[in-house]
């Protein structure tokens, strides 16, 4: 790898890798595209993780009373099973979406920071491997995703798996709120000329959301998990009943950042479906400035409703009457983006590609996610539905169905423009067709068996229970969505190289991604283009077929440079995290080396003005 | 990359008050665990029983005088008066130590002469997490001037065309001031303060 | 083909929901109610299910229209009517909506205070303190002290206050009433009602431990006779067992190397007097055991008294009890046989 020097103080004289290539060329790399890709491969082999335990826990409950799986290990298996999905899957999936197209919708050669952009991925690998890990050193964490207060205290948990759960999550914090940093900066201060925030494609408009989401909710979990850290480690009193705590700091502090999280969760989805339904309905979005006052207001009132998580937790009439009010608001701007998306459908010319199919199954599985949750809504109700079955439903609903679909929609609508071809259609739709109609058969039960009264996070139940045909059913169907995923991975390996050639604009897209080659190339646009409206490049599709011949040469575009930076930083976190779950000393190093190679980053310029 | 920016702001400037704003909710759910847990679990040492006011009055009054030495090292690094800046910003640099060493003096005073430790009561644990996370921030703050004071030993290093970095410096430095000022009303003022006599 | 769907889908979707849960009722069955908590708790589940299901259906009719009157027919070029928007629609569907969640939130806020004031004179007031992974019951008036059968009088306003002194527990019993969390240190309270005779099943929702999945209990809503006749029960003291083997489980029982009694409290004894476990004063009385997953009988009972662990994984009593830490002190099978056997004399 060839390699240029820079220099530190004290005359310390470091090189940089100029054009690497292979492993050099991903451990090194700040391209936006590559990082994307890096980030959706990854979190999509978690996803797989994921599914795996989500099987062994639906085996487990395919018949009462089983004994295939022990209850310890069966407390591991959803909390990491839920842990896994949501901070190693869906999140990571859409910053996969985020890394590669955001640039590319705003008319953008790279991200605000591209060596920032790079260690967010890295910090993530990181936190993934630290999570998954403790299924080999110890035992996972065993209290659930949201790890009530106190048993996941040292007393009822002396392990190490909760110290795994909270350093995981740690650390894919400070990845997730580097990249949000990014990205807020990015889109607010990076875009072509002339285009205003009211020109935004909408995806790139549910991002901006949710990164300001990310950024505002993130501290408060990080504040939860430093305080029960300090309680396992230095027997400080934030949740030791005994000194007088009481466990329900844990859940305000949680679910002030988890229901913003189920926020962040969704909008990505929803801003892809965005996106898929205007281009294969040939028309725009229906109601543009509805769809961003609807989604800012999605974002604004998700900080209001965070007891509805709590209600059975005694606090009282008033407490509960204020959060179902503010909850069944919270519907009604969702519902407007609802109306939306079908008027964008109607009085269209729609193609069904398998984009669409994802896309319109996520309307039909999120509309049954969001009146679920409209149930859940009326707190007196809900003391029934409340860490029941109900529940479970309704999150795969809205998760599976919607933000699942949402991204399994974007995959497949950007697959051309990211790898050059085009994915098989036949193995698409089947793909869809089984996931859509095994997800209904596997989680629309559900809610039968959690008003019959089962609880959720319950290794085995009773035959005399009534719920043993349904759950029979419900594993099976499980087992066809495994099998639809499975179709996908097919679809994914045989076409990543061997598809047919995709061209430029595939789809015939509205949006400035549409307008360069496919793959892009480093630079993304030759020419920053001029945006004068929203779906600017679909104007100018309209206008005239010819491309305009481009001024700018190649060699004339500056690029930020690759580093190793980044990499070394996320290596030095790594060894601090670890050592705060084993040894401090090892932290100490690890704090050491991170102080060292952040350094040594802050003095690397970002471009080498002559550097080809 | 282009100078050149959608908002004029350069791009580390938005980062910093992102950055900013998200260190708020840091805070504000340190605040918050402080301030539910107040008056619970064992009641002593409590607040009344360990503060003095006037001698934390002193070190946050040295606080604020940084964040003015901090305006004044801005102001002339600026109108290129590189004596002028890093004499202010040594002072602010000293004002910040002196700040942390007030602060550790009261940690020992607490710990050693009053017997409150973070494991004593829900007090000890709120407030030694809170104001030692403030004094975390301080130090980071003084390091950061530290390195840039030392660069600006290096002959034209730090200049008026680089004063971005002492910006970024400047504004968290304020940041932590500002959440200072927050910590001593609601923790150690309404800590200590029983409220207007009946007459 | 629309048409058809059209018709038979509404139909389809309520038939599936009522085959589902409608038509059969499991013994935790949130729709079988017997009590006033459960029901107003049902009919309001009723009302947002009605007006669910109609929603549900518009729309998923709106979509399936769509799919077939809008799709792109083969190698269409047609640049459809680009509308951006309908503001006055738009307006519509943002008002209509807020204006139904306006009407409905009354009877939603009237259910919110029925259920969440407590009566302000209540019959029968209960402390129900919550274990890893079992249940006590106080009855602080009346002077009883038992464990995962809970008795109540029929028509009769309950007071139940909530505590643990380990970890989160919720206390649920589905017929009745919905679920309210217990919080060490937050001082939950609920009240229910049984209005029919009869036995219904509770069961832990709230994340608890290794055994969660294992810790239910079992409410008897009889006549106030009955209730009289089993607080009297309750409260008179065990007696030294006559026959001999019964004599002997009690001997073990006893003995400082079994050492049951300091956890376990038998009224009226002098070596019994621990508080750690259920009180096991009167346990031939109930119904089941080991919280309510066990029936009470002689071989469930020696099963559990040889090796609980594997009935509860996580158990408090394998982790504790001597006669399991030390195999010097291990119960041999006679010794199992006679602690069951005095055990179930307890009525």
């Amino acid at each position: 790898m060839t390699t240029i020097p820079f220099k530190l103080p004290f005359n310390i004289k470091l090189y940089r890798p100029v054009k690497p290539t292979g492993v050099w060329d991903w451990l090194t790399t700040i391209d936006h595209k590559k990082i994307g890709v890096l980030y959706g491969v990854t979190a999509f082999i978690m996803f797989l993780t994921g599914g795996v335990e989500a099987m062994l826990i639906r085996t487990q409950l395919i018949a009462p009373e089983l004994k295939i799986i022990a209850p310890e290990v069966y407390n591991q298996l959803f909390t990491m099973h839920a842990t896994t999905m949501i901070f190693l899957g869906v999140m990571p999936l859409s910053a996969a979406f985020f890394n590669f197209i955001i640039p590319l919708q705003i008319g953008a050669r790279d991200v605000a920071f591209p060596r920032l952009n790079a260690f967010s991925y890295w910090v993530f690998l990181a936190g993934a491997l630290i999570m998954k890990a403790s299924w080999f050193l110890g035992g996972s964490p065993n209290a659930g995703w949201f790890g009530y207060a106190p048993i996941t205290g040292a007393t009822f948990n002396p392990g190490t798996g909760i110290d795994f759960w909270i350093v995981g999550l740690q650390v894919l914090g400070v990845a997730s709120l580097a990249a949000s940093f990014n990205f807020i900066v990015t889109i607010i201060n990076m875009r072509a000329p002339g285009m205003t925030l009211m020109r935004l494609p909408l995806f790139t408009w549910m991002t901006l959301l949710t990164a300001i989401l990310l950024i505002l909710a993130f501290p408060v979990i990080t504040v939860a998990l430093i305080e029960l850290m300090l309680d396992r480690t230095f027997d400080f009193n934030f949740f030791n009943t005994k000194a007088g705590a009481n466990p329900i700091l844990w859940q305000h502090l949680f679910w002030i950042f988890g229901h913003p999280e189920v926020y962040i969760l969704i909008l990505p989805a929803m801003g892809i479906v965005s996106e898929i339904l205007p281009t294969f309905s040939r028309k725009p979005i229906f109601g543009y400035p509805a769809m961003v006052l609807a989604a800012s207001f999605i974002a604004f009132m998700g900080w209001l409703v965070w007891s509805h998580h709590m209600f059975t937790t005694g606090l009282g009439p008033i407490a509960n009457s204020v959060f179902t009010l503010t909850t069944m608001l919270i519907a009604v701007p969702t519902g407007v983006k609802m109306f939306n998306w079908l008027g964008t459908m109607w009085g269209g010319d729609i193609d069904f590609k398998t984009p669409t199919l994802f896309a319109v199954g996520f309307l039909s599985m999120f509309l049954i996610g969001g009146i679920s949750g409209v149930m859940h809504a009326f707190s007196a109700s809900d003391y029934q539905q409340q860490d029941t079955y109900f529940i479970v439903a309704h999150i795969h609903y809205v998760l599976f169905g919607g933000a699942i679909f949402g991204i399994f929609a974007g995959i497949y609508y950007w697959f051309p423009k990211i790898t050059g071809r085009m994915y098989d259609e036949k193995l698409g739709k089947l793909n869809f067709w089984i996931m859509f109609i095994a997800q209904n058969l596997t989680f629309f039960p559900m809610h039968f068996v959690g008003m019959q009264g089962m609880p959720r996070r319950i290794f085995t139940y009773d035959a005399e229970m009534g719920w043993a045909f349904w759950n029979a059913f419900e594993t099976i169907a499980a087992y066809a969505v495994a099998f639809g995923v499975l179709i996908f991975v097919i679809n994914m390996i045989k076409s990543w190289n061997g598809g047919k050639k995709a061209g430029d604009d595939p789809w015939d897209g509205r949006t400035l991604e549409w307008s360069i080659p496919s793959p892009p190339p480093l630079y993304n646009f030759r020419d920053i283009p001029i945006v004068k409206s929203v779906d600017d490049f679909w104007h100018t599709k309209q206008k005239s077929d010819t491309k305009v011949k481009s001024k700018t040469k190649v060699s004339d575009i500056h690029l930020p440079q690759p580093s190793y930076w980044p990499f070394l930083v996320a290596v030095g976190l790594t060894i601090a995290g670890f050592g705060i779950i084993y040894n401090l000393v090892l932290t100490g190093i690890g704090i050491g080396i991170m102080l060292i190679t952040v350094c040594a980053w802050s003095f690397e310029p970002v471009n080498e003005p002559d550097s080809h | 990359m282009s100078d050149e920016t959608t908002t004029g702001l350069n791009h580390r400037k938005l980062l910093m008050w992102v950055f900013l704003g998200s260190d708020c909710m840091f805070f504000a759910s340190l605040i918050g665990t402080y301030l539910i847990y107040k008056g619970s679990g064992v009641a002593h040492p409590g607040p009344a029983d360990v503060f003095d006011i006037p001698t934390t009055s002193v070190s946050t009054f040295v606080l604020l005088m940084s964040s003015m030495s901090m305006v004044f090292s801005y102001a002339y690094l600026v109108r290129d008066n590189i004596k002028a800046f890093r004499i202010w910003l040594l002072s602010t640099m000293i004002m910040g130590s002196t700040f942390i060493g007030f602060q550790i003096f009261e940690f020992s005073e607490f710990y050693f002469h009053d017997h409150l430790s973070p494991q004593t009561n829900l007090f000890g644990t709120t407030f030694y997490a809170l104001t030692g996370t403030h004094g975390i921030h301080v130090t980071i703050g003084v390091i950061w001037l530290g390195i840039i004071f030392y660069s600006s030993l290096f002959r034209n290093t730090v200049t008026s065309k680089t004063n971005l970095d002492l910006d970024l410096a400047a504004l968290y430095w304020h940041f932590v001031d500002i959440v200072w000022i927050v910590i001593f009303a609601v923790v150690y003022l309404f800590g200590t303060f029983t409220g207007f006599p009946a007459s | 083909m629309f048409n058809t769907i059209k018709k038979f889908l509404p139909i389809l979707l309520s038939l599936l929901f009522v085959i589902a849960c409608g038509g059969y009722d499991g013994p935790q069955s949130t729709f079988d109610t017997h009590g006033p908590v459960a029901k107003e708790q049902a009919d309001l589940f009723y009302l947002i299910l009605w007006a669910g299901m109609v929603v549900l259906v518009a729309v998923e009719l709106a979509i399936v229209y769509i799919y077939f009157k809008y799709r792109r027919k083969k190698n269409s070029e047609r640049i459809p009517s680009q509308i951006h928007g309908n503001t006055r629609l738009e307006i519509i569907w943002t008002v209509l909506p807020v204006i139904f969640l306006a009407i409905v939130s009354v009877p939603v806020l009237s259910a919110i205070w029925y259920v969440g004031t407590p009566p302000e004179n209540p019959d029968v007031v209960v402390d129900v303190q919550g274990h890893q992974y079992w249940f006590e019951f106080k009855y602080p008036d009346l002077d009883v002290v038992t464990a995962n059968e809970l008795h109540i009088p029929v028509g009769k306003k309950i007071l139940i206050n909530l505590d643990s002194k380990d970890v989160l527990h919720s206390f649920w019993i589905p017929k009745i009433a919905g679920k309210t969390d217990i919080i060490p240190n937050q001082g939950n309270y609920m009240w229910i009602q049984g209005d029919d005779v009869g036995m219904y099943y509770g069961q832990c929702a709230e994340f608890c431990g290794e055994s969660h999945a294992l810790m239910r209990f079992r409410v008897i809503v009889e006549t106030d006779e009955d209730f009289r006749a089993w607080i009297s029960q309750q409260k008179s003291e065990a007696f030294v067992p006559n026959d001999p083997l019964e004599k002997s489980g009690y001997d073990i029982f006893m003995s400082s190397k079994a050492g049951c009694g300091g956890c376990h409290m038998i009224q009226g004894s002098k070596k019994a007097k621990g508080k750690i476990g259920p009180n096991l004063t009167h346990f031939g009385s109930r119904q089941h055991m080991a919280a309510g997953i066990l029936v009470n009988n002689q071989v469930n009972l020696r099963n559990w008294i040889r090796n609980p662990d594997m009935i509860k994984p996580g158990n408090i009593m394998s982790g504790q009890g001597a006669v399991y830490m030390d195999p010097n002190k291990s119960l041999t099978e006679s010794e199992v046989i006679a602690l069951a056997s005095y055990l179930q004399s307890l009525k």
